[in-house]
């Protein structure tokens, strides 16, 4: 299995496109591969006949791992066999039935909601459902893991405080308090006492992206302080604005919207506030020198942040149409690594929804984002009279150990007075 | 007087004191780019380096040799008009002090940390007056850690003059070994000198008031430590109370109670009080600024701050075990915590503890008595020396290996070794509980054959109800 994208840890293959005795030449497609980012394509680094398929389509291999083999058509495999055992592709798919149709024991899982069941397994139901490091992609003590299939915690949902997230003992005593303090009362007294009555739940199962999600959120949560501000924008001008250059754009039938403003506006006052288009490094704060705005965009599976590369060196108009042609990539998973890494600053806008205000989480390393309510007509009173104005509440996560309050403050005020003032985005 | 400081302007942080603690967290605060200082009144080094856990090593390195020559025969020596004199190991003893106080001497050149001689006082938040020599000096710091350490505490009866009654400094110092010897306290500094004399001839006797030497290790390992002391003519006392100390003009002569009531009289030449210490919190200034303290310890929270901002304790001033890799490791965390990138707090009940006498004791964890007490399901795995190969070929075979495993989660709850290089084999089990492996791990990662190592894979083994060797 090839990293095919940065954070890649495992691969699921979606597809095929080559058959066990066909040809390959190198260069060719050779199948479609979920990573946790994007279906890709793999494409065949050797030429000759595909000999053998080893992670059949649907199953899942981490990166490193052998999921076929390319060899001359009267090669004799014996030798291969030797150094991958599981050559022949049983273990694999086996692994891989058994992920689509997980025993009932395994869905007595956490994480979902109130009516969750909770039962202590025997001993040996523990040995069996330690997870034994191939293909397990958590960082836990062995303790910990031990603990975690005595008690059912599912370790993908447990956030790590060791070091580098590594999950402990205590992590897993918190995470199994916080379920049984969830129980409706009834509920372990009945789950001790047998077989749950019918299940009142869907388990559903964790796509490599919905994974990459948890793992990336609780790490955010976890060791990334945050501090959020919230400033409130009287829109009315930049509404105005766009009123403007949607004119003008018309002969080239092109539109932009208040949220590509919004983006040229934030990587203005990146510019202007280096300190906040930075990240934390562990033992040093890294200023970027380039200004790239990621913008979180809504996908089937959850979410992935696009990137739009020096957004404050590009025009409005611009930025509009990147931004729609990589949300429409998003969409359809056909973002390209390089499309959704090396965001500087990010923006989550939920105003699309009718979301007033929200706070959004922090996408480490970067130092902050904003999130972005819906623009509502309010009444304000200005001169002594009360008049409607647009008005949108933006809220900024900062990573206190590299953004402070004022500085935070003063970058959201330079914004604010971007979008009040829109000229001010031409200085 | 006490006066706000406004700056910090001298240093970002400035250590008071320069033993295991102090010295380690001046270097890592260097290393992490802060301005660092650190303020000794006497050498560089404290406690541990000069008159305490190191030179002790040394006297206890020359006392296992001596032992070893006592039973030379048994290798092809013939030890007929063999001599063994105190005074040649004293001086190694101080040899290595000083060769390891002058490394830290040139770890403070190349890290930069700047060495200032004196005693320090707090004169005001972020405000050390240092007086050397009757010469004041003032400092302003941003972060001030207090690394002041302990001294022997002195029995109200029996005080301590470092001539008839010494403590484990005076031990130090002496030039001969005295014919007989009481060490009160059979704690580790104790049982360490208790060991040395009886190597060089003196006639030792030690008094207890607990039921056991080593109170604090696992019973088991006290038991075999005694049994072989007595071995060796050592009288041991334990449950005992002593009543009285008068001071003759040639030696002591104590009175005190064993444990069947009766009562005894014993004139030695010296007695060697070891019955604990007291921090050193008078004197620096604490009340200037407010600092609380509790039974003398300065009051800490998990990242060593003191109730007052920006002054910081660390290592035995700041209580909990009196141990040097303890206080190394609290002045470690506390610089990370000044400089911003550390979380929580040390795991205190992962502080190994060693006792360098013959037969060496080591634990770390929970004892069997306390994971009893905390009600905890607990599978005892106990595994004699002599069943390991290395050992008995070495000639040392005496002691076992105990391990404490919980039930439920095979977790490593505790271990406790006495036998051959007990201090060096705790590590394995300190590592192992930091990661959490269980005891399962500890017994299939493969050890080494034959190596004393091999111990602590049965150890596990035991507390997993198979071990092989036995």
């Amino acid at each position: 299995m090839e990293a095919l994208s940065p954070t890649m840890e495992e691969g699921q293959v979606v597809k095929w496109h080559k058959a066990e005795g066909d040809t390959v030449a190198e260069g060719e497609l050779l199948a479609e591969v979920e990573t946790d980012k994007a279906t890709m394509e793999l494409v065949s680094r050797a030429t000759g006949t595909l000999r053998r398929i080893i992670i059949g389509e649907g199953a899942t291999a981490p990166v490193g791992a052998i999921i076929a083999v390319i060899g001359t058509a009267d090669e004799d495999l014996g030798d291969v066999v030797d150094v991958v055992p599981d050559v022949d592709g049983r273990e694999a798919k086996e692994e891989a039935e058994s992920r689509k149709e997980p025993e009932t024991e395994d869905k007595r899982g956490i994480g979902e909601g109130p009516t969750e069941t909770y039962k202590k397994k025997s001993d040996k139901e523990i040995e069996a459902t330690i997870p034994t490091g191939y293909g397990s992609r958590v960082k836990a003590s062995p303790l910990a893991r031990r603990l975690a299939a005595a008690v059912g915690v599912d370790l993908f949902q447990v956030r790590g405080s060791g070091p580098g997230g590594r999950i402990v003992k205590r992590d897993v005593m918190e995470a199994a308090e916080q379920v049984r303090a969830r129980l409706p009362s009834g509920t372990m007294a009945a789950a001790d006492g047998g077989e749950p009555a019918s299940p009142d739940y869907d388990d559903i199962q964790l796509s490599q992206m919905r994974k990459t999600i948890a793992h990336r959120l609780a790490e955010s949560l976890g060791p990334v302080p945050h501090f959020f501000l919230t400033i409130q924008v009287d829109m009315d001008r930049a509404g105005q604005a766009r009123e403007r250059i949607n004119a003008l754009l018309e002969k080239r039938d092109e539109r932009v919207s208040l949220n590509d403003l919004l983006i040229r506006a934030v990587a203005g006052a990146l510019r202007q506030h280096p300190a906040v288009n930075a990240s934390w490094q562990g033992d040093y704060v890294r200023r970027y020198r380039r200004v790239h705005v990621g913008v979180a965009v809504a996908v089937d599976d959850g979410l992935i942040t696009p990137v739009i590369r020096d957004a404050d060196r590009k025009g409005v108009a611009e930025i509009a149409r990147e931004v729609r042609m990589l949300a429409a990539r998003a969409r359809a998973k056909k973002l390209a690594p390089e499309e959704y890494t090396g965001a500087t600053f990010s923006i989550s806008n939920l105003g699309m929804f009718g979301i007033h205000q929200f706070t959004a989480v922090i996408n480490p390393p970067e130092a902050a984002i904003l999130a972005v309510g819906h623009v509502e007509e309010v009444p304000v009173v200005m001169g002594g009279q009360v008049v409607v104005r647009r008005r949108m509440r933006a809220t900024m996560s900062c990573d206190h150990r590299v953004v402070d309050g004022a500085v935070g403050a003063r970058f959201l005020q330079t914004l604010k007075a971007m979008l009040e003032d829109p000229a001010a985005v031409l200085l | 007087m006490s006066y706000k400081s406004n700056n910090g302007n001298d240093f970002d942080v400035l250590i008071i004191g320069s033993g295991p603690g102090g010295y380690v967290a001046a270097i890592r605060a260097a290393q992490l780019g802060l301005r660092a200082a650190c303020v000794e009144a006497d050498k560089l080094g404290g406690v541990c380096l000069n008159v305490g856990c190191i030179p002790t090593k040394a006297l206890l390195s020359s006392a296992f040799v001596v032992n070893e020559m006592k039973e030379g025969e048994r290798h092809g020596i013939r030890t007929e008009g063999v001599t063994f004199q105190l005074r040649p190991a004293q001086e190694r003893s101080r040899k290595v002090a000083e060769q390891m106080n002058r490394g830290i001497e040139s770890l403070f050149r190349k890290n930069r940390v700047t060495h200032v001689q004196g005693f320090a006082c707090l004169a005001g938040e972020g405000i050390v007056r240092v007086n050397s020599r009757g010469k004041e000096s003032t400092f302003d710091a941003k972060h001030v850690v207090l690394a002041t350490g302990s001294r022997p505490k002195d029995l109200p009866f029996l005080k301590i003059d470092e001539d008839r009654v010494i403590s484990s400094t005076g031990a130090l110092m002496l030039e001969n070994a005295p014919a007989s010897l009481v060490v009160v306290g059979a704690g580790a500094v104790g049982i360490e000198f208790a060991d040395v004399f009886n190597a060089y001839g003196t006639q030792v006797t030690i008094i207890e008031a607990l039921d056991r030497i080593l109170p604090l290790e696992d019973a088991d390992c006290s038991a075999v430590v005694e049994r072989s002391f007595r071995k060796r003519g050592v009288n041991v006392f334990t449950g005992a109370r002593l009543e009285k100390a008068e001071l003759r003009e040639e030696g002591v002569k104590l009175t005190f109670e064993d444990r069947t009531g009766d009562t005894h009289e014993l004139d030695v030449e010296r007695v060697l009080s070891a019955v604990g210490r007291i921090p050193n919190t008078e004197d620096i200034g604490l009340e200037n600024v407010g600092v609380k303290t509790e039974n003398g310890f300065v009051v800490v929270d998990e990242r060593l701050r003191t109730n007052v901002e920006g002054i910081y304790a660390i290592g035995d001033c700041a209580g909990r075990q009196l141990l040097a890799h303890k206080a190394s490791h609290e002045g470690v965390l506390c610089i990370e915590h000044i400089a911003g990138n550390a979380r929580g707090g040390l795991d205190y009940e992962n502080v190994p503890s060693c006792t360098y006498c013959h037969p060496e004791v080591a634990s770390v964890g929970l004892t069997e008595a306390q994971a009893k007490e905390r009600g905890l399901d607990v599978q005892i795995g106990k595994f004699p020396w002599s069943g390991i190969g290395r050992a008995v070929a070495g000639g040392h075979a005496e002691g076992l290996i105990k391990v404490v495993r919980d039930k439920k989660y095979s977790e490593i709850l505790g271990a406790h070794i006495v036998g051959p290089h007990a201090t060096e084999l705790i590590a394995e089990f300190v590592l192992g509980r930091h990661l959490e492996a269980t005891m399962e791990e500890l017994e299939k990662a493969m050890h080494p054959h034959p190596t004393l190592s091999e111990g602590v894979a049965e150890g596990a083994l035991a507390a997993l109800g198979r071990p092989i060797h036995i």
